[in-house]
């Protein structure tokens, strides 16, 4: 088969369904349950620092030990 | 050790630069070589002069604050340039004798067209969105920008792709290409600051110091590497020489087409579009001191904006040689676009419910809030305009330019005066703009100008679409062109003046903004008690 045709037939079979299957993945992983506490955090990200880097160990203190977090 | 690598390099750069200039087949190269030389020149003289000087010992735990600030400055320089050249062609349309017998090949309707779009696009565009990249990923990466110095390589490296893209207009070297109209060289050196710009923001995401990476970081990542993908691909030349300016496209014929409005669509979509919505899910919230409407949404419209976008080129090649399948295609992508805008137009929207007060205080908040209505507007427009049966009607009219501009000055324009108004005390620590009733003086203008401007293209090009389709009842033509020419010419001193309005704005902004940073008092230091983390 020429590169043309064969390229064509992946592009509207195997890789519309890949595309298709993502799309609508990301939407469900949007809505998952669980994910509100952490939109609303990003959400909230940009209204801390506005005048300097955050503390260099911030990133696994905020991922890992979200409860730590909560206790301070 | 890396300094004198720097400056051997800068060194054969001015020689090399040099010998192309003498060798030179054309004015455009030349100049451009002497354009390399001089800044390989300035930077050597920059570096030789502190190379016995100890490193700048740079504090991590500070933001690099001084590309963004020298490229706010630019992109209010640059949007004065592009308005105004912007206002220079509107009147050459509607008055042909400023085309001065002087100034033919150089300042004529053709030249400066060209010069005008890239001007706002790429120079007053691309400045403000790269600067507001630099502000935007520092704030929400809580880290400073990756790659020490490479920042002020990139904004002057910028800088120096404009400069060769005007003068190149000028002086009649283009590839012919919408958007695309800069020659090899300037196109190779665009790929190499872009490919600096990706890896610094990419460097500072991947160090950052938040767990998540906020919204409008994606928007402005997808710009970078879409346009980056564009650029290259749109651009697949082979110089005639490498000491001209010139070059043969290896695309041709439909090919070519496709290739070209895939990139020129996608120009609109992901570099005025994508990147200036980065802008807007960060300044908005910022400005109306509140998060985004909703953080859920604003994630389906990323994602949703970018699988389309880039399939909605086709609808420039409506009635083409262009397969019919291609243009059905384009038409469904653009039409189907509508929603995911629609989406992020509520987004913007709603972030300010429960502080629609603060549009009757902040001419900011209203800028910016414009700028979403426009952004909705254009996003309506556009996706019934590639409509076939409208187009058929639209294309090759002044609808299209009105629409163009409703998106570009009314959305583009009033996020990137927005967020410059948001930037300026910020980044030169003042406590607070200069004037508010000036920024509402740029707000009317600048609003009345895009009205006017909108609404005369609208009515001339429907008006000059119906001409052109007009048959009497032998089935003849009606109209010649030079007839709708001269019928159009009352829209055309009304588009003038929307222009010439809009430039004032611009004008006033840059006034206010100069003495917000030279006469307004300065920011008093943040207490210790709120400049300690909450934890």
């Amino acid at each position: 088969m020429e590169t043309y045709s064969l390229l064509r037939a992946f592009a509207d079979s195997w890789h519309l369904l890949f595309m298709f299957c993502f799309f609508i993945g990301v939407f469900v992983y949007i809505l998952r349950p669980g994910g509100k506490k952490v939109h609303e955090d990003t959400a909230n990200m940009i209204f801390r620092n506005d005048d300097k880097p955050a503390a260099e160990d911030n990133r696994k203190r905020q991922a890992g030990h979200a409860d730590l977090r909560e206790a301070k | 050790m890396l300094g004198y690598i720097k400056l051997a390099i800068l060194g054969f750069a001015v020689v090399v630069a040099a010998v192309a200039a003498g060798l030179a087949r054309d004015l455009s190269y030349q100049i451009h070589a002497l354009i390399f030389m001089v800044s390989a020149a300035i930077a050597f003289i920059w570096l030789i002069r502190r190379v016995s000087e100890p490193a700048p010992v740079v504090d991590p735990n500070t933001y690099m604050d001084g590309p963004v600030r020298f490229g706010v400055i630019a992109t209010a320089f640059w949007g004065v340039v592009g308005f105004l050249v912007g206002v220079v062609i509107a009147f050459q349309l509607a008055f042909p004798w400023l085309n001065f017998e002087w100034a033919q090949g150089f300042m004529n309707f053709g030249r400066l067209r060209p010069l005008h779009t890239s001007a706002v696009i790429f120079a007053f565009g691309g400045n403000a969105l790269i600067s507001t990249a630099f502000y935007v990923v520092q704030r929400t990466s809580a880290a400073r920008l990756w790659g020490g110095s490479l920042a002020w390589f990139v904004f002057w490296g910028y800088q120096v792709f404009i400069l060769l893209a005007a003068t190149g207009y000028v002086t009649g070297s283009t590839q012919s290409q919408e958007y695309a109209e800069p020659e090899w060289l300037a196109d190779l050196w665009l790929t190499i600051v872009w490919v600096a710009f990706l890896a610094i923001y990419m460097g500072t995401l991947i160090k950052r110091r938040e767990p998540h990476i906020y919204v409008a970081n994606w928007f402005y990542l997808a710009f970078i590497v879409t346009v980056a993908m564009l650029h290259l691909i749109n651009n697949v030349q082979i110089p005639v020489s490498f000491l001209g300016s010139a070059s043969i496209p290896v695309w041709s014929g439909v090919q070519s087409a496709m290739i070209q409005w895939w990139y020129g669509h996608n120009a609109v979509g992901f570099f005025l579009t994508a990147g200036f919505l980065g802008m807007m899910y960060y300044f908005i919230p910022k400005q109306a001191e509140r998060p985004v409407y909703s953080y859920k949404l604003s994630i389906m419209h990323f994602w949703a904006l970018i699988f389309l976008y880039i399939w909605a080129g086709p609808h420039h090649l409506h009635y083409t040689a262009l397969p019919d399948w291609a243009q059905t295609l384009g038409m469904t992508f653009s039409i189907m676009l509508w929603m995911p805008s629609w989406g992020g137009m509520i987004n913007g929207l709603m972030t300010l419910s429960g502080a629609w007060d603060k549009l009757r205080t902040d001419p900011i908040i209203r800028m910016m809030v414009v700028a979403v209505g426009f952004y909705g507007m254009a996003t309506f427009e556009g996706p019934m305009m590639s409509i076939k049966a409208v187009n058929s009607l639209s294309h090759y009219t002044d609808w299209t330019i009105g629409h163009v501009h409703s998106g570009a000055l009314g959305w583009n324009g009033m996020i990137t005066f927005g967020a410059l108004y948001y930037l300026v005390p910020k980044l030169w620590q003042r406590e607070g703009l200069y004037s508010l009733r000036l920024v509402s003086w740029h707000f009317w203008l600048a609003t009345i100008g895009i009205v006017l401007y909108a609404a005369s293209m609208w009515v001339t090009g429907i008006m000059e679409g119906l001409m052109w389709r007009e048959v009497d009842a032998q089935g003849f033509l009606v109209n010649s062109f030079a007839d709708t020419v001269a019928a159009k010419f009352p829209m055309y001193v009304v588009r003038g003046i929307g222009g010439v309005m809009f430039l004032t704005g611009a004008i006033i902004m840059c006034y206010n903004l100069w003495k917000t940073v030279t006469s307004t008092a300065e920011r008093k230091p943040a207490s210790v008690g709120s400049a300690v983390p909450a934890e």
